[in-house]
């Protein structure tokens, strides 16, 4: 049952050599879908382009349809999968800052890589620009670790938040996505072309 | 311009199915590592190598870097960042079978390319403090957090995006 590699049932010496290919397919499929473009992914805050939208929330919808489909059939053991911490404060304040760094980089960490292996200079210098703003954090950890390490809610999911069944969530939210993207071919049609 | 437009559409995939791949990607991630994606956590790697390089004392003696620093491996021998490397290779192998290898700036023609390079680094500088705050970036945190219903995830999604809707006015110049 998986995970596999935390259960021994593949080598850990492969575990370099998978992270180098699902990263390989992780680029693949941004740089594929136009995440190299800083335009385009602007694009959803200006109603001109929504492949952000659309990609990311079809990723995220059929990545927890499949988890805990898999869950349901018991090929994965969701409670050993790692549950991205919840720091309330952290996650409202660290994402409000990357919210205005989005809007004024254009790019996001993932997306800059690929856009500097295409050889995008405004990726590039983004990415020096990510590199700085990590070496600012650790210079300022001292005032900022409160924030940091304070409101730790644990590894909580929107099963213990919500409290109710994550089948609810799963189809709730996968009718917040479908509903999105009918919503963005609307507006994309009524919003003036850009073309980039 | 009208054939510019039909060339836009058809250089790229449908979302739909670059969304369907990516999340075939991230199911199988967490069911060979018990882990999601990533791509700043390479990056910080990055920081606390050069860091630690320029002033080993230094390094050691802050609360943040001395985390991820160890006797017996480098900071860079980490899984995210073998990951990143690979995100360098599939994205040019992308960008070379589609031809779209080339130096270039992308901004809006209302802009020079040196003000867009300016807000490209004002940016990063901002992306990059908030995803060391948030604990992760749009992968590691929002995208993957909401695979396995992270409440935090889903927090930092709202928080990105909610923002960027807010503050899209004052940028609207850089991009439309």
């Amino acid at each position: 049952m998986g995970p596999l590699i935390p259960n021994g049932l593949i080598p850990l010496e492969w575990n370099y050599v998978i992270a180098i290919l699902i990263g390989m397919a992780f680029g693949y499929i941004l740089e594929a879908s136009g995440f190299s473009s800083s335009r385009k992914l602007a694009g959803v805050f200006y109603g001109y382009d929504f492949v952000v939208l659309k990609v990311f929330f079809t990723s995220a919808v059929v990545a927890v349809l499949g988890i805990f489909y898999m869950d349901y059939l018991n090929l994965v053991d969701i409670t050993q999968l790692y549950v991205h911490p919840t720091y309330l404060w952290a996650a409202i304040i660290g994402g409000m800052v990357m919210g205005v760094g989005f809007l004024a980089g254009g790019f996001c960490p993932g997306t800059s890589l690929c856009a500097v292996a295409i050889g995008k200079i405004d990726g590039i210098v983004f990415t020096i620009g990510l590199m700085i703003g990590i070496f600012i954090f650790a210079e300022l950890f001292d005032v900022l670790e409160p924030l940091f390490v304070g409101s730790n809610l644990g590894n909580i999911t929107l099963v213990d938040t919500l409290d109710i069944s994550p089948y609810w969530i799963i189809f709730i939210f996968t009718i917040i996505a479908l509903v999105s993207f009918v919503i963005s071919d609307i507006v994309r049609k009524k919003v003036k072309k850009v073309f980039y | 311009m009208k054939n510019k437009k039909q060339k836009n559409r058809h250089v790229y995939w449908n979302p739909y199915f670059g969304g369907f791949l990516m999340g075939l990607l991230i199911i199988l991630t967490f069911y060979l590592t018990g882990r999601g994606l990533g791509a700043s956590g390479a990056l910080k790697s990055g920081v606390v190598t050069i860091v630690d390089t320029v002033a080993t004392t230094h390094a050691h003696s802050n609360e943040y870097y001395s985390k991820f620093l160890s006797e017996d491996k480098s900071p860079m021998n980490n899984w995210l960042v073998y990951e990143a490397i690979g995100v360098l290779f599939g994205a040019f192998l992308s960008g070379a079978f589609t031809g779209r290898i080339k130096w270039k700036i992308d901004h809006s023609p209302k802009i020079t390319s040196k003000r867009r390079l300016l807000f490209a680094l004002g940016g990063g500088i901002l992306f990059g403090l908030g995803a060391q705050i948030a604990r992760g970036c749009t992968s590691g945190a929002a995208l993957s957090g909401m695979a396995v219903l992270s409440t935090g995830g889903f927090i930092t999604m709202l928080s990105i995006f909610g923002t960027g809707f807010i503050v899209a006015y004052f940028f609207r110049k850089n991009w439309i």
